[in-house]
């Protein structure tokens, strides 16, 4: 998250609405662990990476439907060995589970 | 101050900190903010559940390690008190960099302690002057292998040495020892452990001596010889004893048996 501390700074100077999405899990080989960051803001912006290039696509959707109130804070899954899991996979084949939450505390 | 500009504060300054998250379960997107010798900031919905995280969120810390954690709505954590209620999955997310520990040595303890090290969350440097003993294939568990005299990686960075990290000197090698010893004394290093029985103890003291090393506050640090008194045989019962002391040298416990005392077990 360290590297996304000045634009999430400059979101708030400027009072732009900001998701968080932070990798809190991961199984099998994943390529980010636990605490990989991005934020997403409501202008569709986008900082830091949580799989290097795998379900960033996928992260931003959710990120700005949160951000319009179209769902909760909570978990998102990523990979093949997962019920719960979107159909965006990994290529190292492993599931992470990012939190997805407003950046607003 | 907001909480998450007290925890960019620390992050970009390099001090510890640690953040709880509620990811499931009832009060999702709390924050708790962990800061080591200060309350803590925020609430995860209960202050049971505040005094439980903030517990564990320092030990994870420690660690250096990030990952989930299950409680009870009012922090229970066993089982038993678990079973039947709903549960709360908190984040916690540290910042800080991994505790060392600089292993002397290539011997069999060696791998074990390596071992035991890696599942507490250290980066293991494993480091001895001997070509054919200290590679890479012996200790695959190693973040990295030196082969090299002590001297040299104590003057190179010694000075990254703290008091979350530990030195363990295994060698029971005098030529090797002595200088080990010395360079680990002349850091700020936590915990210094020197293997031998009590003679090798006694022998090695008398080299210190010539050695000019006579304080009693030096002589204070090490853990000589190394470890607690498990009765271990084998190198991993070993490596648990070593490391079952570098837990207690810096929680300042005594490691008696939690039976035989009284008060809480976490005050």
């Amino acid at each position: 998250m360290k590297e996304l501390l000045n634009d999430l700074d400059r979101w708030r100077t400027a009072g732009t609405r900001v998701a968080l999405a932070r990798v809190v899990d991961v199984e099998g080989s994943g390529p980010r662990g636990p605490g990989a960051a991005m934020a997403v803001s409501l202008e569709g912006e986008v900082v830091g990476s949580v799989s290097g290039g795998c379900v960033e696509g996928a992260v931003v959707t959710e990120a700005l439907s949160l951000l319009h109130g179209e769902r909760e804070p909570g978990i998102v899954a990523f990979g093949y060995s997962d019920d719960e899991a979107f159909a965006v996979g990994l290529t190292c084949g492993g599931t992470i589970r990012l939190f997805i939450e407003e950046f607003n505390w | 101050m907001t909480l998450s500009d007290r925890l960019a504060e620390r992050v970009r300054s390099g001090d510890p900190v640690a953040l709880a998250t509620v990811i499931e379960g009832e009060g999702v997107g709390n924050h708790l903010l962990i800061i080591p010798g200060e309350d803590s900031n925020g609430s995860l919905g209960h202050s049971d559940l505040d005094r439980v995280v903030h517990r564990d969120g320092l030990a994870e810390l420690e660690a250096g390690r990030s990952g989930i954690r299950t409680y009870g709505p009012e922090g229970q954590t066993t089982p038993e008190d678990l079973e039947g209620t709903p549960t709360v999955r908190v984040f916690v997310e540290s910042w800080a960099p991994p505790p060392q520990m600089w292993i002397f040595g290539a011997v069999d303890f060696t791998a074990a302690l390596a071992r035991v090290a890696k599942i507490l969350g250290y980066r293991v440097l494993v480091c001895d002057a001997r070509e054919i003993f200290a590679t890479g294939r012996r200790f695959p568990m190693a973040d990295e292998v030196r082969v090299t005299w002590p001297s040299p990686v104590f003057e190179e960075r010694g000075e990254t040495l703290g008091p979350r990290d530990a030195v363990c000197i295994l060698t029971h090698d005098p030529k090797f020892d002595i200088p080990a010893v010395q360079g680990a004394l002349a850091t700020r290093v936590g915990y210094i452990g020197v293997m031998g029985s009590r003679t090798t103890h006694e022998r090695r003291l008398e080299r210190l001596d010539e050695a000019g090393i006579t304080s009693n506050d030096d002589l204070a640090r090490l853990m000589s010889p190394i470890g607690l008194d498990l009765g271990a045989r084998t190198p991993e019962e070993t490596a648990i004893s070593i490391c079952a002391e570098i837990i207690a040298n810096r929680t300042g416990r005594t490691a008696s048996r939690l039976r035989s005392g009284s008060g809480p077990i976490h005050p």
